[in-house]
């Protein structure tokens, strides 16, 4: 059993080096490609936050089984920090453009950053929105996140114009973080890298005893606190982290980006970074499977980048085109067709895993063959 | 009984309404260490009631409980479990999405002794600590033979397993005394006996009161070595289980008068 988890650990290893090193073979090679440029590199980067994103909500809504509609209030935290910070190391001098060890550091020190405030900000949010419980917990996230939202627009420093007041189409490296395209492609490296070490955070966060006391809590809340476990403290443990993974993906947004707007990040927008965006992808991809998360988000980029830029779309005429006009209807019933027909989502509690993937394959397989052979018994019966 | 030794539990006229209703009124017990006390009554009479409030589910209105000397009044559930009482449920409460092992190592939680940093970088205190836990944790499932079953969801497990899972799991959180709310309900003989022999392995071995409820009366006049009967709210008698069997008192609120 040891042997098999050191097996994984070495396996897991080796496949995250090889998808690094692959990646930087490809932007060596295609660096120069104008689809490779324009294309591939912001979708990989909008991909990596979505992840993040999905994954850290799935934290709350799938582990711990409560349902918090304000997730996009943290990102924006995050995307705010991140990107005022950078700007103000930039005035000050630390860093003159997108290159170098300056820079490097004062991009990952700005990711810390944003993490840990939109952490504190979740402690602070946390507190009061977890006495409340299903519905009332959802009704006053959802309140948060606009009023985080709401906030950040009133900033004198930042408002709600965007960071880049004035001068939106201005170079974009040159305003902080906002990375222009030669920058996505020389930073793609940090969006992995960041993605991937996200995710291992949040699985070793899930395989441990919080993973445990907080599973307890979502499947009876009764029975886990007659079991020892401090409610309370590991729903606002669990929030708390799950709004740092929030706000790290608003920190690679603002990179993505080269301009921030709230308005991004407002319930009401229709564009990804709505919060009931972010519920579909984790229900989507199972509630309770990180990996199941991480797949949705690429699944549900995918939908919104079709919807936006496909050509296919924008041939609709009538009532389909009609609909494509309106993305928030699609996500709708996407959702509604997914509880319809696969409730659990794409991958249930199941967590896709390299070492044991044959190995599940084949359990399921014979579990199947069970069924079938079940069904018709009793037929013949 | 000697009353020098402090009692595990020990209750001074606890009491709590709902309302106008007076749900339980004046229930002084005491259980001293090693014992096993039967709390039985018709249905309704706020057994399960009195559980609530010896666990914190319930804050009582009136009187006091007291573990091992220490006065728990206004306490949160998970302290009272920290100051050693844990309880099972009357109908069962797993944690139904987790493995059999998961179920018992999460109710070791407040024991575990690692904090966030060990878990997400994996040092070898984490690792050194889950092994125990894993070891402490199939253990104890092997003393209700479940150990085969470890990796299994615990709502795939059948019902008198899943009642002996969740034995398993109050026995994880290191308690003195364990609550059992009718651990023979809807179990058949064989399974009752089997119970009754995992009741006695675990006095044995972990040396813990128990104070139980249960309607099989087989099961409550063989195990117990002093029963406490309440009726609508009431102790109406209390006493060896001879006693109470012909107690005419605890007949009449069985049987009518």
């Amino acid at each position: 059993m040891k042997n098999r988890t050191a097996k994984g650990y070495i396996l897991n290893t080796v496949v995250i080096a090889a998808i690094l090193i692959g990646a930087l073979i490809i932007q060596s090679v295609f660096g120069k490609n104008q689809n490779f440029k324009l294309i591939l590199v912001p979708s990989i980067w909008q991909c990596c936050y979505l992840i993040i994103l999905a994954a850290s909500l799935n934290l709350v809504l799938g582990f711990l089984g409560q349902l918090s509609l304000g997730h996009c209030g943290f990102m924006a935290i995050g995307a705010y920090a991140a990107a005022l910070i950078s700007l103000a190391c930039q005035r000050a001098g630390i860093f003159t453009d997108a290159k170098g060890a300056a820079f490097v550091l004062v991009l990952v020190g700005c990711i810390l950053i944003a993490g840990i405030l939109a952490a504190l900000v979740g402690l602070l949010v946390g507190i009061p929105a977890l006495r409340l419980k299903g519905d009332y917990l959802a009704i006053i996230t959802l309140g948060f996140g606009m009023i985080i939202v709401n906030i950040i627009n009133n900033l004198p420093f930042a408002g709600q114009e965007g960071l880049a007041k004035g001068s939106a189409a201005a170079s974009l490296y040159k305003n902080g973080l906002g990375f222009g395209t030669a920058s996505k492609v020389t930073y793609l490296m940090v969006a992995l890298a960041v993605t991937l070490i996200c995710l291992i955070m949040m699985f070793m966060f899930i395989r441990s005893k919080y993973g445990r006391a907080i599973k307890a809590i979502r499947d009876d809340e009764i029975a886990a606190s007659a079991s020892g476990i401090n409610t309370s403290y590991y729903k606002i443990l669990t929030f708390t982290y799950s709004a740092f993974f929030a706000g790290i993906a608003g920190a690679l947004y603002a990179c993505a980006n080269a301009t921030l707007s709230t308005s991004s990040f407002a319930f009401t927008n229709g564009g990804i970074l709505n919060s009931t965006f972010v519920v579909v992808m984790v229900v989507l991809g199972g509630m309770g499977s990180l990996t199941g998360s991480a797949l949705a988000a690429i699944i549900m980029f995918f939908v919104n980048y079709q919807i936006k830029n496909g050509l296919w779309v924008k041939s609709l005429t009538g009532f389909l085109g009609g609909m494509f006009a309106y993305p928030m209807l699609v996500y709708a019933i996407i959702l509604i067709i997914v509880i319809m027909f696969r409730p659990k989502g794409i991958f249930g509690t199941y967590e896709f895993s390299l070492i044991n993937f044959h190995r599940d394959i084949k359990n399921r397989r014979a579990q199947r063959a069970l069924q079938k052979a079940d069904r018709k018994g009793g037929e013949s019966e | 009984m000697n009353e020098e030794i402090t009692p595990v539990l020990e209750t001074r006229h606890l009491g709590i309404t709902f309302g106008g209703l007076k749900a339980v009124t004046d229930f002084n017990i005491k259980v001293y260490e090693g014992e096993l006390v039967g709390l039985i009554g018709p249905n309704g009479a706020g057994k399960t009631t009195v559980f609530n409030m010896l666990t914190g589910v319930y804050l009582p209105t009136e009187g006091s409980v007291i573990l091992n000397g220490e006065v728990l009044n206004g306490k949160k559930t998970h302290q009272f479990v920290a100051s050693g009482v844990a309880r099972t449920f009357q109908n069962i409460r797993l944690f139904k999405q987790m493995t059999v092992i998961d179920n018992v190592k999460s109710a070791m939680t407040k024991d575990t002794d690692y904090n966030l940093f060990s878990a997400i970088f994996r040092t070898p205190k984490f690792w050194r600590i889950e092994k125990q836990l894993t070891e402490k944790a199939m253990d104890l499932l092997a003393i209700f033979k479940l150990e085969g079953k470890a990796n299994q969801l615990a709502a795939n497990l059948p019902y008198g397993q899943q009642r002996k899972l969740e034995i398993a799991r109050a026995l994880a959180t290191n308690m003195k005394l364990l609550l059992l709310d009718e651990p023979a309900a809807g179990m058949n003989p064989t399974e009752t006996a089997e119970l009754l022999e995992c009741i006695n392995t675990i006095r044995d071995r972990f040396g813990i009161s128990i104070l139980l409820i249960e309607h099989d009366m087989a099961l409550v006049m063989n195990v117990c070595e002093r029963i406490l009967v309440i009726d609508y709210g009431m102790t109406i008698a209390s006493g060896l289980p001879e006693e109470i069997a012909k107690d005419p008192k605890v007949i009449a609120a069985y049987l009518g008068e």
